[in-house]
Parts: C-alpha cells; sequence; structure tokens
C-alpha cells in the first residue's frame, strides 16, 4: 500500500464512520480541489453513489469557471446537489477587516442552511497543512448550537475513536481529508483523473493555488501549466498556500476569529 | 545551520518511509521551540514564516520566539503555552515525518492524548534545570498506555545548566530508569539546547563531550508502525450497503489480509462463510489480496446476518468473543470512574454498554502512586473488570493492537480509553480438546423448584469473624425454604480438594481460584454455592468475582482483629502468637478488606439470625431469592 492509498484508506474509514454515526448528513461542495477529491473519496467509500447532499453555499461571488464545473459534475456524478445563497453583507459584523467580513457572510450562509435542512453532521475537505489553526482541528469537531468552534474544550479522540453525539441543535464538522496535504491532493487528482477547474493552471505567469471568491482570491506567480508541473513547484516553493486568501493576512487573529464564529 | 535534506519527489515517496511523532514533556520544557527549531534546520518553513514570527515576538516586547510558529490560537500566544494539539511536517535525510506537538499542561492532557494516539514513535522532553516533573512521568506513562514503544529523549536547555555533562548523566539515568520500569527503553537520550540549536541537528563543541546521535539522527532511526500485515485477519465491519442488489459488507482491515475465495468466521456470532468479491469503484470486482489499513468493501457466498460491530476473521484464527474484559485505561473526564458505573464501551466499530464490575487498581502516573482502587480519578490510569452487555469479537492488546483497545463514553463523549489486557479473564480458555458438556436441565427448571437462581455467596474477613458460624446458618435457613444451598468452607476443601496448596501468596490464589471455580459451577447449575474463606488478597477475590460473574455476591464479614482473637474458635490466634502459625492472617496486616462488596457484616454487634436475615434480604433485592411462590403462599 503506498502512501495515495494510505491517505484513500483513512478518508473512506472516516467517512463510512459519519456515514454509520450521524442521522443527517451533508457534504460541503466549494468547487475547490480539496472537495473534489472529497467527493471522489465519497464515491469511493460507498461504490459510485454519494449517500448524502452536496451542499454549496454560494456567495454568488465565484468564478464563472467554477459555477460552470458545478453544473457538469453536480449531474454526471449524479449529486443531490443543493445551492443556498449567503446573506447580504451589511448583516455581517461590520468590525471585521473587508475580507474577512466577506468570508464571515460564509458563516452566516452556512448557518442558515443547517437550520433550514436540520443537518446534523457537515462533512468538510479542509486540510491541516492549509493554515495553523485547522492544524488544531479534530476529524470529528463539535460545533455549538450558534455553529462555534470551542477551540478551548475539544473532545479527545483516541486513535480512531470519535465523538459523533452532537447535543440537540449543535451539529459536527467531519474532515475526512485533514490529514492530506496540498501535493498528496495534487498527486492523488492526478493518478485518479479527477476532473480540475483550468483556474489552476498557470496562464500568463500566473495561477491560482486556492479558489475563493472572486474579490478575495488573487492568483501567485507561476509557470506550472499542468498537474506534474504543479508538483515540481511544490516540491520546492516556500509560498504558502493561501498567500493569495487575503482574509488570512488581514490580522494576526483573523482566520482564527473566523474559524471560532464557525468558518471552516 | 540548515541540513541538507533532499527535495521530495513522487518516484521518492514510495520508498521514503513516513513517519508519525508526537514531542511531549512538561509544560515549559521546550517542545513547541524545539519543533520550530527542526523545521528551521531542516528546511521546512515556508517563506516568511521566519519574518514573521520576529513581527509577532517583537509586538509583544519578547525575544524571538520558536513556539509561535506552532502556537497558532491567540491566546497559546498571549500565555505562552500550547493549549491543543497541532500536526505539520518536515522531511530528514531519510524519512518523511509528521511532527504532533501535544500540549504539556495537565489540564490539557485529553489533547496530548489525541496527538500521541496517532504517533509511531515519541520524543520526550525534559528541561536540564528542572528535571525530571510529575508530567514527564505522566507523559512516559501514557506513551507505554497507549503503545508507542520507540521514544527518544531530549534534554533541553542545557545552556541554562553551562552543559554540564554531570547534571545531564543525572537526568538521563533518572528517565531511564523510570521508563525502563515502564517497560520503554529509550532509544536515545540526547543533550540539546532548542533556542541556541546545539544537538538538533548538529553537536556542537558545547556538548563536545556527548557522542550519541542528534535529535534529526534519532527520528531518522524511528520506524513506522509495527507491521500489521503479519497479523492474523481483523476486517471491523462499519456498515452493509445495499445501494443496488450488491449487498456490500464495507469496513477495514485491521490487520492481516483478504481475498476472494477466502473462508472467514463473523464474530462474535460465529457465522462461516466464504468471501464471493472484494468490490471497488470505478472498477469491481477487484483481484488481488488486500492487506492491513485497507478500507474494502466485500460480498459473502451466502445470506447470513452481518452487522456494524462485527469483526470478521480467517478460519482457525478468528478473535475470542467475550462478554467480560480486564482493561488498563486512561481516565479523563472530571468525574471519577466508579466500580459499579454503567457505561458505553467502544471497541473498534461495537458499542456496547458495559458494566464497570470491580476497579482492581487506580494509580496517579505522576507519582506513580497505587491509590485505594474504589475509583479512578481524571488523569489517573486504572485496571478495570467490564461485563459487556452484548458479546464482542476482541483480542488481548499484546496479540493485537488494533482489535485490543477500546474507548468508554458518558453522555456523548469519549471519557477515557486503553488497552485490553484479557479477554474472558475469568473463564479461561477450553483448549480444542476439552468439550464441556452441558446439563441436561435447563436454568429455568431448578430455579423453579428452588425458588432462588444459581449463585456464589462468597464470605470473606478474619479468622474467627463469624463468616462459617453465619455460613452454615444460611445453608440451613436455605434448604428449610426449598432451596438448594452448598457449604464450601475453605479448611475443610484444603483437607481434600486442595491438600496439594500451601499457604504462598501463588498457593493461596490458586487455592481462591479453585474454590471460584468449582463454586461458578454449582451456581451455574442453579445451586446457592456459599463460600466461606479468609481469601485476604483484594486480587483473588477480584478473579473469583471473574470466574463466577454475575452471580458473585461478595459478604464481607467486617468483625475487628481484636474481637476475632478473642473469639478464637479454632485456636489459631493462639498457635500463631506462640509462632506455630507463620503465615497466619490476622496477627500480621496482610488482610486486604474490600472496598466495594454486597454486604457488610459486622457481628460485634449483630446476632447469627439478624446477620442471616440481612444476607436472606440482600439475595433478594439482587435477584437470587425468588419471592413472588412466598408471597402468593401468604395471600392463600
Amino acid at each position: 500500500m503506498d502512501h495515495l492509498d494510505a491517505l484513500e484508506a483513512q478518508s473512506i474509514f472516516i467517512l463510512r464512520e459519519a456515514f454509520a454515526r450521524l442521522k443527517k448528513l451533508a457534504l460541503l461542495w466549494s468547487l475547490g480541489k480539496d472537495s473534489n477529491v472529497m467527493i471522489w473519496l465519497a464515491r469511493k467509500a460507498f461504490f459510485g453513489r454519494v449517500p448524502f447532499p452536496a451542499l454549496h453555499v454560494d456567495t454568488g461571488k465565484k468564478f464563472p469557471e467554477m459555477y460552470a464545473f458545478r453544473d457538469t459534475y453536480a449531474k454526471e456524478w449524479d449529486l443531490d446537489l443543493r445551492v443556498d445563497p449567503c446573506p447580504p453583507i451589511d448583516s455581517v459584523d461590520p468590525t471585521l477587516p473587508p475580507a474577512a467580513r466577506s468570508a464571515a457572510r460564509k458563516t452566516e450562509g452556512l448557518k442558515l442552511a443547517l437550520a433550514k435542512y436540520g443537518f446534523d453532521g457537515l462533512i468538510a475537505g479542509i486540510r491541516r497543512d492549509e493554515e495553523a489553526t485547522r492544524a488544531k482541528e479534530r476529524v470529528f469537531s463539535p460545533r455549538g448550537t450558534e455553529g462555534g468552534w470551542d477551540v478551548r474544550d475539544q473532545p479527545p479522540e483516541f486513535w480512531d475513536q470519535f465523538n459523533a453525539s452532537p447535543p440537540p441543535g449543535a451539529h459536527l464538522r467531519i474532515h475526512p481529508i485533514l490529514h492530506w496535504t496540498e501535493a498528496d491532493i495534487w498527486a492523488y487528482t492526478k493518478r485518479e483523473g479527477i476532473p480540475i477547474i483550468p483556474l489552476y493552471l498557470a496562464q500568463d505567469g500566473k495561477r491560482y493555488r486556492s479558489l475563493g471568491d472572486q474579490d478575495i482570491t488573487f492568483p501567485v506567480d507561476s509557470n506550472a501549466a499542468s498537474i506534474d508541473e504543479i508538483l515540481l513547484e511544490l516540491e520546492t516553493t516556500k509560498v504558502p498556500e493561501r498567500a493569495g486568501r487575503a482574509l488570512d493576512h488581514e490580522t494576526e487573529d483573523a482566520f482564527e476569529r473566523l474559524r471560532v464564529a464557525g468558518y471552516l | 545551520m540548515t541540513i541538507a535534506v533532499p527535495p521530495a519527489s513522487l518516484a521518492a515517496d514510495a520508498v521514503r518511509p513516513l513517519v508519525r511523532i508526537v514531542i511531549v514533556g512538561h509544560v515549559d520544557h521546550g517542545k513547541s521551540t524545539l519543533v520550530g527549531r527542526l523545521l528551521h534546520e531542516t528546511g521546512s518553513l515556508p517563506e516568511g514564516k521566519l519574518e514573521m514570527l520576529k513581527a509577532v515576538s517583537a509586538r509583544r516586547g519578547m525575544p524571538f520566539e520558536w513556539s509561535f510558529l506552532l502556537d497558532a490560537l491567540q491566546t497559546e500566544r498571549d500565555q505562552g503555552i500550547t493549549i491543543d494539539t497541532t500536526q505539520i511536517r518536515f522531511r530528514t535525510p531519510s524519512r518523511d515525518v509528521v511532527l504532533i506537538d501535544a500540549p504539556g499542561h495537565a489540564e490539557f492532557l485529553r489533547n496530548m492524548i489525541t496527538g500521541a494516539s496517532q504517533a509511531d514513535g515519541a520524543v520526550l522532553i525534559i528541561d536540564a534545570l528542572e528535571g525530571v516533573r510529575d508530567q514527564t512521568r505522566r507523559h512516559g506513562y501514557l506513551l507505554q498506555l497507549l503503545g508507542i514503544k520507540q521514544v527518544a529523549v531530549v534534554v533541553n536547555k542545557m545552556d541554562r545548566v553551562e552543559f554540564s555533562a554531570a547534571r545531564f548523566g543525572d537526568i538521563s539515568n533518572e528517565i531511564t530508569a523510570h521508563l525502563t520500569s515502564l517497560g520503554v527503553t529509550p532509544t536515545a537520550v540526547i543533550p540539546i539546547s532548542a533556542r541556541e540549536g546545539d544537538g538538533v541537528a548538529a553537536r556542537t563543541d558545547n556538548i563536545a563531550w556527548y557522542d550519541g546521535p542528534t535529535v534529526v539522527e534519532a527520528i531518522d532511526k524511528l520506524t513506522p508502525a509495527q507491521p500489521l500485515d503479519a497479523l492474523p485477519l481483523r476486517l471491523a465491519v462499519q456498515a452493509i450497503y445495499k445501494f443496488d442488489d450488491r449487498r456490500i459488507v464495507a469496513g477495514r482491515i485491521e490487520s492481516g489480509h483478504l481475498r476472494a475465495g477466502d473462508d472467514i468466521v463473523i464474530m462474535p456470532a460465529g457465522k462461516i462463510a466464504k468471501i464471493k468479491t472484494v468490490e471497488g469503484w470505478p472498477v469491481t470486482p477487484l483481484a488481488g489480496s488486500f492487506g492491513a489499513g485497507r478500507s474494502v468493501g466485500i460480498t459473502l457466498d451466502r445470506e447470513l446476518f452481518v452487522e456494524r460491530g462485527d469483526v470478521i476473521g480467517h478460519a482457525g484464527t478468528a478473535p475470542r468473543d467475550t462478554r467480560r474484559l480486564r482493561a488498563r485505561i486512561f481516565w479523563l473526564h472530571d468525574q471519577p470512574l466508579t466500580a459499579g458505573a454503567s457505561v458505553l464501551v467502544r471497541l473498534g466499530t461495537r458499542e456496547t454498554r458495559a458494566n464497570v464490575v470491580a476497579i482492581e487498581k487506580a494509580v496517579d502516573p505522576g507519582d506513580l502512586a497505587s491509590e485505594a482502587a474504589s475509583e479512578i480519578k481524571r488523569n489517573h490510569v486504572g485496571e478495570i473488570d467490564l461485563s459487556l452487555s452484548q458479546p464482542v469479537a476482541a483480542d488481548p492488546a499484546d496479540s493485537n493492537p488494533r482489535t485490543g483497545r477500546l474507548v468508554i463514553e458518558i453522555n456523548g463523549r469519549i471519557a477515557g480509553g486503553g488497552l485490553v489486557l484479557s479477554v474472558d479473564s475469568g473463564q479461561r480458555a477450553a483448549t480444542a480438546d476439552i468439550v464441556p458438556v452441558e446439563s441436561a436441565l435447563l436454568p429455568g427448571e431448578r430455579a423453579a423448584r428452588y425458588r432462588h437462581n444459581g449463585a456464589v455467596l462468597w464470605f470473606t474477613g478474619l479468622p474467627g469473624s463469624g463468616k462459617t458460624t453465619i455460613a452454615r446458618a444460611l445453608e440451613r435457613r436455605l434448604f428449610d425454604r426449598g432451596g438448594s444451598p452448598i457449604l464450601l468452607d475453605g479448611d475443610t476443601l484444603r483437607a481434600g480438594l486442595n491438600n496439594d496448596l500451601g499457604f504462598s501468596p501463588a498457593d493461596r490464589a490458586e487455592n481462591i481460584r479453585r474454590l471460584a471455580e468449582l463454586a461458578a459451577h454449582l451456581a451455574a447449575n442453579g445451586h446457592v454455592a456459599i463460600v466461606a474463606a479468609v481469601s485476604p488478597a483484594l486480587a483473588d477475590r477480584a478473579a473469583a468475582r471473574r470466574i463466577a460473574g454475575d452471580r458473585f455476591r461478595e459478604i464481607y464479614v467486617a468483625t475487628s482483629a481484636d474481637v476475632c482473637e478473642q473469639r478464637d474458635p479454632k485456636g489459631h490466634y493462639a498457635k500463631a502468637r506462640a509462632g506455630g502459625l507463620p503465615n497466619f492472617t490476622g496477627i500480621g496486616n496482610d488482610y486486604q478488606p474490600p472496598t466495594a462488596s454486597e454486604l457488610v457484616l459486622d457481628t460485634a454487634g449483630l446476632s447469627v439470625s439478624e446477620a442471616v436475615g440481612q444476607v436472606e434480604t440482600m439475595l433478594a433485592q439482587t435477584d437470587v431469592l425468588i419471592e413472588d411462590l412466598a408471597d402468593l403462599a401468604a395471600h392463600i
């Protein structure tokens, strides 16, 4: 069993645990490289069928290529796609810096969708290597009734035994690819032939390493025009993956504040 | 300095082993600093990170602080402590490393466990100035409990003790002795200064007297987790999927291998089948053999009821099924775990209610002091005896680490966890050649005649406390009401069945075991076995309870030693005082009173018939005596 096989097997184990132990699950689909891998893993775990809805909390500000990707593959992959909009920006905490405020809109949209469908589990494609507060996540991570993350009081996870009993009104975030790295995602995408959004590939010396909303995500300098070239680039680069994400850099604790409030 | 580390490459990924290591130790001994230094010296820091750390440190008016790299949370940076575990990757010359930084504070032990339970090896850090502390010992104990055998010790802050080889030697001896007593041999003990860099990637002049490995070299020698492929097959069933006309048993191979065509046994039910296909997606069915770690789906050659929690093994090497387990657990919950507690146990994918029959040992891993074993406090370790409401398939942890571990859940949250020490500990395994014969009678037939269920009544107490007197009176009382009591007196059995045994602790334990086996057999056949035996050792009586199971009732005749000696019905006290009975229990201090018996009788202020009455009441309340017929008779 090679490295990618081991990652895949562990993610499938986590997805099956979530499906066995929670009543109303959804998978958050942000259309990016990580959540695409996650859907692929779900199809592997459940033999071709994703037995829960894919939820896209839509800011309305994604790139056109991303919407096209969503509409094509929701059909091709036979997903139960739910698209839910986010509330207007003026409903969001005005003390947050601009990009963080924009991201916080998404948290609000997520809360509305949770209330609407009554999900007790949300499967999310975050990874430990993306960002330092994500590195501290549990695989099954409880969220309060307001969607908040209590970093001071996370339940213990012994081995692969997860806590899966959220109190009424609360929900769990399940992180099946927490243990993957950016390079793992690309190597697996290549090996499995998972389709990607072309914005990840370099054009005119620029490419997106991480895809968010149009107004708060920026491309990085790169000539990597294929997955192989991306992998080579990742071997030598020391630029962090989220360098093009404005919200990470506004204040020292901007991202932590967002995550504590319920952001992914 | 920065050492040369080969760049990642896809081709190399297949051959470079990936190891997960956890860095543990007392708070402030320098875990996060060491991690920062390791990342820097192996060239693993992203661009701009060093500058960011300098800026963060400057903003707080502090000298440069490596730990800000991992202590990402505001509270962590503000208080200078690690609250939660974190994971980060780096590369040594021959390893890919996932480094797990775990908090040292006692109140964050659950986070340390969460991090450490994923690790193949550990680095235990000790401050050269402070030396070995409670938390150091506690972490050493937990590593052993989690099954981590590879531990490299680093003695940090050597700059604060002028790089003294003597100070290093003292700490090295102390921690080596501690770990060795736990069954863990340190792979290296390394003097370092994480802040200055000595001993991390290079042996500097400051530690010229040291000729062992650096931290990077020690990490480079750690090996990935034990090869589970070589053990017998254990497939933990997660679910049965029927999305189309296939009925797929889905789960993970915890150990061993499987392939289509294998003969399998589904435990705990013991049903037998053959694997028809190994299913997959997008290609199915799959050919070949699948080993430990794989998440698979299989179909069977016949329709059988298989469910989540079952464990699939190969015929001949399947796990035991049991309702009784002995386990060593680490307890994390605010409320102590007590004997008699009803809990939820998770063993693999099986979830079952369980009763804590007994707590046999409790230890504070900080000072290693054993405590009265009536409860296990938060952050303490204990050995417990569990009775499960459903049978489970399990292995002792030393024969299979994956199916030999469990967690305990309270109110939907994991409250503790640990290792299975023995399976079905009381009921010894029948060897293949022994086929126990079942009684011709159904259990209910005897109960209907005797108006009681089978039971073992275990009278314990000092010689002369009144055990035999009460036991005999009880025997008469139960017989007169139509029951089938049988007296098993310790001394009487020593005259025959046990006349090969002396009074050494081992012989005493064997004496009790035989008494318990005999009593349990009688109880299983509907009789009330009344055992009167000093049985001074807690552990021996716990073993008897395991053998007899739910039928066991312990009655402690708690008469004081003075009163017993005054009575001296057999003249033993007088003889012992005269030096004629060297191993006599009563005058020495070797009687260990029960901490949680079903009934306590003090015969100093109680008549024999009152004592028997109390026993009867207890038997009625614990469903041994069947009272409904008597009540009916009273109304006729």
